[in-house]
């Protein structure tokens, strides 16, 4: 009897982890007006998922407040953008998303993970 | 709600000042604006940014930049000094618990479990659990966070290991019924000492990728803290961020210039080799450029600022490192798509890892061991290791490449630069000096050398171009007076042709010459002399008849022939693509060591015969002065702006050689398949580490030969692969391209 529970409860917890960290997403935040602002903090990057109609230049204001070297660039690798962010300030940065689809940005090591959704 | 600080140039009264604050108050979001004329500077309160700010002023025909406070960068130094502190102290904390833990374990001397020994367990616990929280709590929260936000990284691997490790030796402590006999062991010094790793670990990914950023910090240095700007006739010292565009600033000898401009007075000489790598000190006087970085040598002279904060010249060229530095080349883009897998990945394989033990594992023992390798699996995964391996190095290869005056454009450009097999070089400027001088004046018939010169300097005159240019040059040494020329035109590729004194008057190659059926046959013999010495004839034709030639040379930069060597030793072809006539090119071309010669090329044909070379199967670099061969440079594999001092035209090219010099081209390739082959190690160790560190940590080794791993060596192995990806990557920062 333990021994079903603990194999039902493994693999269910392998179907969690499969739903949870790749299936689902999380909330999305919709962008009323071309501003949005992040904070990088904890290992995360909140909001973590923007959506954005195509066709408009958003800027996204990123607020580091980790003073770890993991959160000190975001890369959007597919739009070839880059930023150096500056500890305890806000840094700009402004992107033209022409272009429905999903973009990631991260950090240099991908601890830090978010998306930008254009729709 | 913010304050931002502007430099505003263009205001010259009260009037001005007036126009700017209202410029700046009718700016959606500004609560207040205050403009001081002395300083040049407006400081407005409100949400509006800077650059709507400053495209108000643009629009009231002003201009404006921000002003940043210097300051900013010591408060970010201490910050990150604090947290490398921090990591110090909290791996401290930790092994001051875990590391007695484990000697008195090794040697027996810890008190059973059951009995008395409970208690003392108990406290044991509750330290761990402090120290946890003390020294790990970012972990934690760290992990809690990503997960709300499905994602999962280090951080979740290290706080899951731990966590686990504390929940299990708890409950062996307090529910010791729930578990078998043989399962009864606890594992707080593991917890506790892979803590201590994991933060010695951080701690010195933080020194080491600190020395990563050399480069960019000794640029960064080349910025001075203050300038000398006079205002209202007094002198006096301010911080570089309150100089404003259009003040006048003096430099004394030995004083770095503080930011770009022009001399309005004075003239001395200026050391610009930080920059360009020129070692010869560089004249300058009144209507000279100077440049933010470079040193005043011994003379005194003032300057009127041009450019300031992030447009200078300096500030670019800091830009586009960082930029180039955060830039990833396509081999790194593997680990990118495993890295975004990995660490759920890992979670499951801990999970079947966990079962695998359950069900199949040695009976008496089954729980202990499923959950020791459980926590040593999720332990040793290093995903950080794979995240790092590209990036670090392309940080220290694009700082390396910029030490030696290459500055490269992104990943990408670094990658290729290691795969060319030909270089293709334009002539004038790149192989040669690019400063044309007249060798000689060979009229024929009735005409004069001063009648050739007069007329080709009149016609010439306004052109841009160096042949031109040394024309013109030479018929003002001789002091002649020029004549009007009227109904210029230029043929590309071929020369030009004017009106003058009534009579049509043709400059230019002997295609020129075939296509307006001008006979020069009788100058034939004197201009293939010129031609087998590197020289260019220009033919001038008055009233459809030939007058002379103008021969101008260029001479071949001193290190081209050694340069070219080195592309050889590389194993490059190198080709000269030129639209100097063909006996000119193969002249300069056996002076230098050059293979192949491509001559009398149009410009508009330049890209074409770099594109029929890549259709070969080559990976070509073309390397040029980016201005005229910009299709060419964009067509080839990699192109190469070399540049003539700190006027390089840095947006157009892959790779833009600050130094004028062709083993710029050789060391940009060297640095670049250096970085290549770091990358490479990285990457191998990095995946090699986890295929093997993974399968070892599950225990697919003890049904053969009873291995399993400790998971405190499990949590040094993990804290020391992200460290020995930076320190190799740091070896590169020795690497020396042999020029």
């Amino acid at each position: 009897m333990q021994a079903l529970v603990v194999n039902v409860a493994g693999l269910a917890l392998i179907c969690l982890i499969v739903w949870w960290f790749w299936l689902s997403q999380p909330k999305a935040r919709k962008v009323a007006d071309d501003v949005v602002d992040i904070l990088v903090a904890d290992g995360v990057y909140s909001p973590s998922r923007i959506e954005v109609p195509a066709g408009r230049k958003i800027r996204l204001r990123f607020l580091r407040k980790d003073a770890s070297p993991c959160a000190e660039k975001v890369l959007f690798d597919e739009l070839g953008i880059s930023a150096d962010l500056a500890l305890g300030q806000v840094t700009e940065v402004d992107v033209d998303a022409t272009e429905a689809g999903e973009y990631e940005f991260t950090c240099q090591m991908h601890m830090y993970r978010g998306r930008l959704v254009v729709t | 709600m913010s304050t931002t600080r502007l430099s505003v140039s263009g205001m010259r009264c009260a009037g001005c000042v007036a126009s700017v604050e209202r410029a700046l108050q009718n700016t959606s979001g500004v609560t207040s604006a205050n403009v001081n004329l002395a300083e040049h500077t407006a400081t407005v309160e409100g949400s509006a940014t800077a650059s709507e700010l400053i495209s108000a002023l643009v629009e009231g025909g002003y201009d404006a930049t921000e002003l940043t406070d210097s300051d900013d960068e010591d408060d970010i130094r201490s910050a990150e000094t604090d947290h490398y502190r921090g990591l110090l102290r909290k791996s401290a904390a930790a092994a001051i618990i875990g590391f007695p833990l484990f000697v008195f374990g090794m040697l027996g001397q810890l008190p059973d479990l059951s009995g008395a020994g409970r208690t003392f367990w108990l406290v044991v616990g509750l330290l761990t659990a402090g120290v946890l929280v003390y020294s790990g709590g970012h972990f934690y929260v760290g992990a809690f966070k990503s997960a709300r936000h499905h994602n999962a990284n280090m951080d979740t691997l290290i706080a899951l290991g731990t966590g686990t490790a504390w929940i299990y030796s708890m409950i062996v402590i307090l529910f010791p019924a729930l578990l078998p006999e043989a399962a009864g062991h606890v594992y707080f010094e593991a917890a506790a000492i892979i803590i201590a790793l994991v933060n010695l670990g951080g701690a010195l990914e933080m020194r080491a990728r600190g020395k990563t950023s050399e480069a960019i910090q000794r640029l960064i240095g080349l910025q001075p803290r203050t300038a000398r700007v006079i205002r209202n006739g007094v002198e006096s010292d301010v911080p570089i961020a309150a100089v404003g565009l259009d003040e006048t600033l003096r430099v004394r000898p030995g004083e770095r210039i503080p930011v770009d401009g022009v001399i309005i007075d004075g003239h001395s000489s200026v050391d610009e080799s930080m920059l360009t790598g020129e070692p010869v000190p560089v004249q300058k006087q009144q209507g000279d450029e100077v440049v933010a970085g470079t040193i005043n040598k011994s003379g005194t002279f003032l300057f009127q600022a041009r450019r300031i904060g992030k447009d200078t010249a300096l500030a670019q060229i800091i830009e586009m490192v960082r930029k180039a530095q955060s830039s990833k080349p396509a081999i790194g883009r593997l680990a990118d798509k495993v890295a975004s897998v990995f660490v759920p990945s890992v979670l499951i394989i801990a999970v079947v890892t966990f079962l695998a033990w359950f069900n199949f594992g040695p009976p008496v023992s089954e729980s202990n061991l499923a959950i020791v390798t459980t926590m040593t699996v999720l332990i040793i995964a290093c995903p950080c290791a794979l995240g790092l391996a590209t990036p670090i190095s392309i940080m220290v290869g694009v700082g390396k490449a910029a030490e030696f005056g290459a500055l490269i454009r992104n990943g990408d450009a670094l990658q290729q630069a290691g795969r060319l097999t030909t270089i293709v070089l334009d002539k004038t400027g790149t192989v040669t000096q690019g400063r044309p001088s007249v060798t000689a004046v060979l009229p024929t018939g009735t005409w004069t050398e001063d009648d050739l010169l007069r007329w080709g300097a009149s016609i010439e005159k306004g052109s841009e171009h160096p042949l031109a240019e040394a024309i013109v040059e030479a018929a003002a040494d001789q002091q002649l007076e020029l004549l009007a020329a009227e109904r210029f035109q230029a043929v590309a590729g071929h020369g030009v042709e004017a009106i003058i004194d009534g009579r049509e008057v043709l400059l230019g190659n002997a295609r020129l010459m075939r296509e307006r059926g001008i006979d020069v046959s009788k100058l034939a013999e004197s201009a293939e002399a010129l031609m087998r010495k590197a020289e260019t004839p220009v033919f001038v034709a008055v009233a459809g008849e030939a007058a002379g030639i103008i021969s101008i040379a260029d001479a071949i930069k001193e290190d081209s022939a050694a340069a070219i060597k080195r592309m050889h030793d590389l194993g490059l072809k190198v080709v000269l693509l030129t639209g100097d006539n063909r006996a000119t090119a193969d002249a300069v071309a056996r002076q230098t060591g050059i293979d192949e010669v491509i001559a009398d090329v149009l410009p508009q044909d330049k890209a074409d015969k770099v594109a029929s070379l890549q259709a070969r199967g080559e990976c070509v670099g073309m390397v040029g002065d980016g201005i005229n061969d910009a299709p060419a440079l964009a067509l080839a594999d990699v192109g190469f702006a070399i540049g003539t001092g700190t006027d390089v035209a840095i947006e157009s090219a892959d790779i833009t050689l600050m130094r004028g010099s062709l083993h710029g081209v050789v060391d940009a390739i060297k640095i670049s398949q250096g970085t290549v082959k770091n990358i490479k190690q990285n990457l191998f160790g990095a995946f090699v580490y986890n295929s093997l560190g993974i399968p070892v940590a599950a225990g697919v080794l003890f049904p053969f030969i009873g291995m399993l791993l400790n998971p405190m060596i499990a949590g040094g192995a993990m804290a020391l692969s992200s460290v020995t990806v930076v320190s190799n990557a740091n070896r590169l920062r020795f690497f020396q391209p042999g020029s």
